[in-house]
């Protein structure tokens, strides 16, 4: 049994335009030892199922889900008080914006603290010294000082760095690095990963990695799921994805990485944005945006089975192309 | 902290002397010459007219008059009240216990439920509990406050008669005050009643007096909560597991008070103008009704030295407010 | 989505030039009604105080008496609904006789005219002077603003007092006088926000086009600093009746047999126990006005500043 099994998690927004859905009937699953990956633009709704994961959602957003269930625990029928001796201690979440994440108005030592005195009772002395070895693991130097520090006096790297720290508190089984990186500056970006993947294989933890970065993606994860406004469209395992992805999306995402695009002198984009609440068509949401679509996509799409990544399209890509789609010689000569 | 702190007082320097001058100036140009109003209805012969113009000094140069004005202040001589006679200072002090009594409990009172209620507000936001503060705040900010004190006598005093109508203790009682706080003094008097008599006449004019405070209170702590409750660091506090009660009550309300803080502060200079119209209606024997008194008797003396002790009064309020305001907010802090 | 609407006609007019400037005002209007209109609570206050407009200006129309006439047969009368009341005089009468409907009715057009006097000194003084000390900086704008904060150190209520004391009891004097402590506000809001849009890309390039120092303080910049200074003027419009009110209830306001509200209430005090009623209403009228002022007060500061939005 894994360590985090969720199956058809749907997330829905009540809002003043009417009710929107951000996550639609995702699945996931993530072990202990394993980095999960889960890739989309803004707007695909990967940070609200963690979210939701978390109980972190305003009151405005409705859950439901089939199963999800933690450590072999169903957290759908945990009470509020269950869920938050869970949240912190098992499960911890880092976010994107660490200098904003942390609270201006508390010393670094009493943030890291608190979780401590909280989760496992610890007595003062104790959290100090818990509290020094956890930011020595995270490679802040002079952890004694910085105790004592307020956040503003922190850089961004430092803060990540501490953020981590307290996540780590309490020997979580499963860290959410929601877009750990983004804020930060391209050297610090990678330290900042290096750190993760080292700490990840140093606890055994589950680590379930958000990212739209597919550079970050490639150095660090396991298992990628690419997820597109709301929906899972592919799931597989790193190296096969680069090598054969089977979704159109994810094809024109790894397409739109400087690495592959220097043949052309010109990088690739995908033309259009994500459908937000007012427009989401019917059948693929991707049709709109995808070269290979047809009448049947813009009218219902079906979800393939293991060999095609479980990908979300009626004409999986299979080396580039689609399997199944009635103009495939003529896109053939077109290339 | 301390060059922020001496900073400020010399920001204040300036000010102050543009209060002094103002103070020294109205005397001047009030209606009226004081030396005849001394007379009374008697008059007075042009030798001892004269002789007291200079007694008081008004025959000489303006200048000359404001630096030996200004000369006394600093040594704490404000003048003395034409009326009664006694320095203004000490009348200033006999009476100011009591402002401070007054001011403290409405404070006090409006701390208390603002920000309760403006926290509750923001975490029930939209609904018809929030709603309801948010309409009560906006309905005592826009008080009548003399109105309302009436309005309270009418029901409290008149149709139920629970409270007293005016004084600050029942007359059947007397001692002699030792910290000039009469809940203070009733108590340390040990006479039977005497507390009570004394929280009893405190009730209405505190109410009346929170009245804004509260309300503005109220509708900031809101507002402040609401725009703390989406930061990030909210989210951090609650994916740590934290009760709700410690998210809000700690880690929101905490950066919260920062705006909050300057509010109260503010307040001060609310609550000294409202102690003017709330000492009136309640006979409340204070530096508001003092100076009410004052204006009207013309007598000149107590009205410029009180408008220069209350205003020296909130500028210091108003220092103590940004110290503090440095204090709790780690980002000002050095 | 009518704002989107808006928006998208605002922007689609900007390159157009001045010939649609009165398209785009329009647009900007629809747009701010927009958001004016969700907010229940500033609908509900313009509408009262609409209706409070209407009666300061149908005033001799609809009050059935004359506000200073006094019937020495019907002194403290009860209003209509308590025992004794009659229909001649629905809210009662006061000690001297006189009809308080129709003295709250007169009345109106004294709060009204106290609250646009008021504003009007108060908003052009305090946005002249609050432009020179923003836009000249230097020691003019240090002197300026230490005399603003002499003003401010004072309470303005007791400011307001002592003022009238010299300048002498009346409505004129007082609402100079309130007119005087309410500008300091005008002052300070209008500096921030120049000295905030001073260094805007569109005032330089103003400046370097050769606007003159007139044409940059108050067509460049000041149009552009408009929307705070629309929310403090509605503030101290409810500010200004109730401080003028309080000075009339101090004896220091409008003089009766004025029916200011305020002077009503000061009028009324010795028979608070006796007859409530001519202590109630006058208050109540205040209240209602102030109430409905303030509550389109947040509907504009909601409209006009969207990061000023509360809810």
């Amino acid at each position: 049994m894994a360590l985090l099994e969720i199956e058809n998690l749907s997330v829905t927004f009540a809002t003043s335009g009417g009710e929107f859905r951000a996550v639609d009937e995702v699945s996931l699953v993530c072990d202990r030892g394993e980095i999960l990956s889960i890739v989309g633009e803004s707007g695909s709704g990967k940070s609200v199922s963690m979210l939701a994961l978390m109980g972190l959602l305003p009151w405005t957003a409705t859950v439901t889900a089939d199963t999800m269930r933690f450590d072999g625990r169903d957290i759908l029928s945990m009470s509020d008080r269950q869920r938050r001796e869970i949240i912190g201690r098992d499960i911890a979440m880092i976010f994107q914006e660490p200098m904003s994440s942390l609270n201006p108005c508390f010393t670094v030592g009493f943030q890291i603290g608190e979780t401590l005195r909280v989760h496992l009772g610890m007595g003062r002395a104790e959290r100090r010294e818990r509290s020094i070895e956890l930011l020595k693991l995270v490679g802040i130097p002079a952890p004694e000082k910085r105790l004592s520090q307020f956040p503003h006096q922190l850089s961004g790297g430092m803060s990540q760095r501490v953020m981590i720290a307290m996540a780590l508190a309490c020997n979580p089984k499963l860290l959410i690095a929601d877009e750990p990186t983004t804020a930060l500056d391209v050297t610090i970006q990678a330290q900042i990963l290096d750190l993760l993947i080292g700490l990840q294989k140093k606890n055994d933890m589950g680590l379930i990695l958000i990212t739209h970065d597919m550079g970050v993606v490639a150095e660090t994860a396991e298992r990628v799921q690419v997820q597109y406004a709301g929906q899972k469209v592919e799931e597989q395992r790193v190296r096969e994805l680069f090598d054969d992805p089977h979704h159109p999306y994810t094809q024109a995402l790894l397409s739109a990485l400087p690495e592959r695009a220097t043949r052309h002198g010109r990088l690739p984009s995908i033309p259009g944005v994500v459908p937000g609440q007012g427009d989401r068509p019917a059948g693929c949401l991707f049709s709109p945006r995808c070269r290979f679509a047809t009448d049947l996509c813009r009218q219902t799409v079906e979800r393939q089975g293991p060999e095609f990544g479980y990908a979300l399209c009626n004409y999986p890509l299979k080396e580039g192309v689609p399997t199944g789609h009635p103009g495939v010689p003529e896109l053939e000569s077109a290339r | 902290m301390l060059r922020f702190f001496l900073y400020r007082v010399a920001l204040l320097i300036p000010t102050f002397i543009g209060v002094s001058i103002v103070a020294f100036a109205f005397i001047r140009l009030l209606p009226g010459d004081p030396i005849m109003l001394l007379a009374g209805e008697r008059g007075m012969s042009a030798e001892r007219y004269q002789e007291l113009q200079a007694v008081y000094g008004f025959d000489r140069p303006y200048l000359v008059q404001y630096f030996d004005y200004a000369w006394g202040i600093l040594q704490g001589d404000f003048g003395q009240s034409i009326v009664t006679k006694r320095p203004v200072l000490e009348e200033f002090f006999t009476l100011f216990p009591a402002t401070i009594e007054l001011s403290l409990c409405a404070i006090i009172l409006a701390v208390g439920i603002g920000i309760p209620a403006g926290v509750l507000a923001a975490v029930k936001r939209g609904s018809w509990l929030d709603q309801t503060i948010m309409g009560a705040a906006l309905t005592g900010y826009s008080m009548p406050i003399f109105w309302w004190g009436l309005l309270l006598i009418i029901f409290f005093s008149g149709t139920l008669g629970w409270t007293p109508v005016s004084g600050r203790i029942s007359l059947l009682y007397y001692f002699e005050p030792v910290t000039g706080f009469m809940l203070i003094d009733s108590l340390l008097s040990g006479q039977a009643g005497a507390f009570k008599s004394a929280v009893s006449h405190l009730i209405l004019p505190t109410v009346v007096l929170a009245t804004i405070p509260l309300a503005v209170i109220a509708r900031q702590t809101r507002s402040a909560m609401l725009e703390v409750l989406g930061e990030d660091y909210v989210r951090t506090a609650r994916s740590k597991g934290l009760a709700p009660r410690r998210v809000i009550g700690l880690h929101a309300l905490r950066n919260a008070l920062i705006p909050v803080v300057t509010t109260i502060g503010l307040q001060v200079g609310v609550l000294l103008a409202g102690a003017i119209l709330t000492e009136t209606i309640f006979s409340w024997p204070g530096i508001g009704k003092w100076m009410v008194d004052s204006v009207f008797k013309r007598d000149y003396a107590v009205v410029q030295g009180g408008l220069l002790l209350i205003a020296s009064l909130i500028m210091i309020v108003n220092l103590l407010v940004d110290v503090l305001y440095g204090l709790i907010n780690p980002r000002i802090r050095k | 989505m009518v704002h989107i609407e808006a928006q998208e006609a605002a922007a689609g007019t900007k390159p157009a030039g001045p010939t649609t400037a009165w398209a785009m005002r329009g647009a900007m209007l629809r747009e701010f009604w927009f958001y004016f209109r969700q907010n229940r609570g500033a609908v509900i206050g313009l509408a009262i105080f609409t209706i409070v407009v209407l009666i300061a200006v149908l005033a001799p129309l609809l009050a059935p008496h004359s506000p200073t006439l006094q019937n020495r047969d019907a002194l403290l009368l009860p209003p209509i609904w308590a025992d004794g009341g009659s229909w001649t005089y629905a809210l009662g009468t006061d000690a001297v006789g006189r009809d308080i409907l129709s003295r709250l009715i007169y009345g109106a057009r004294f709060s009204l005219f106290i609250g646009v006097v008021v504003v009007t000194l108060s908003v052009t003084v305090g946005v002249v002077v609050g432009l020179i000390a923003g836009f000249f900086g230097g020691w003019i704008d240090t002197a300026i603003m230490r005399v603003m904060d002499v003003i401010l150190a004072f309470p303005s209520l007791l400011l307001a007092l002592v003022l009238v004391a010299i300048l002498g009891p009346g409505l004129m004097n007082a609402m100079i006088a309130i007119a005087l402590i309410l500008q300091p506000h005008f002052v300070r809001l209008t500096r921030a926000s120049v000295l905030s849009e001073r260094n805007r890309e569109y005032v330089i390039s103003a400046r370097v086009a050769g606007a003159s120092k007139l044409r940059l303080m108050f067509v460049t910049i000041l149009p552009n600093c408009l929307a705070p200074l629309i929310v403090q003027a509605t503030l101290a419009f409810s500010n200004a009746i109730l401080d003028a009110a309080a000075l009339g209830f101090l004896g220091m306001g409008a003089q009766p047999p004025t029916p200011e509200w305020g002077t009503m209430l000061a009028e009324a005090r010795e028979f608070i126990l006796r007859a409530p009623w001519v202590v109630t209403f006058p208050g109540l009228a205040i209240l209602v006005t102030v109430l409905a002022i303030n509550l389109m007060g947040d509907g504009l500061r909601d409209a006009l500043d969207p990061k000023l939005k509360q809810s």
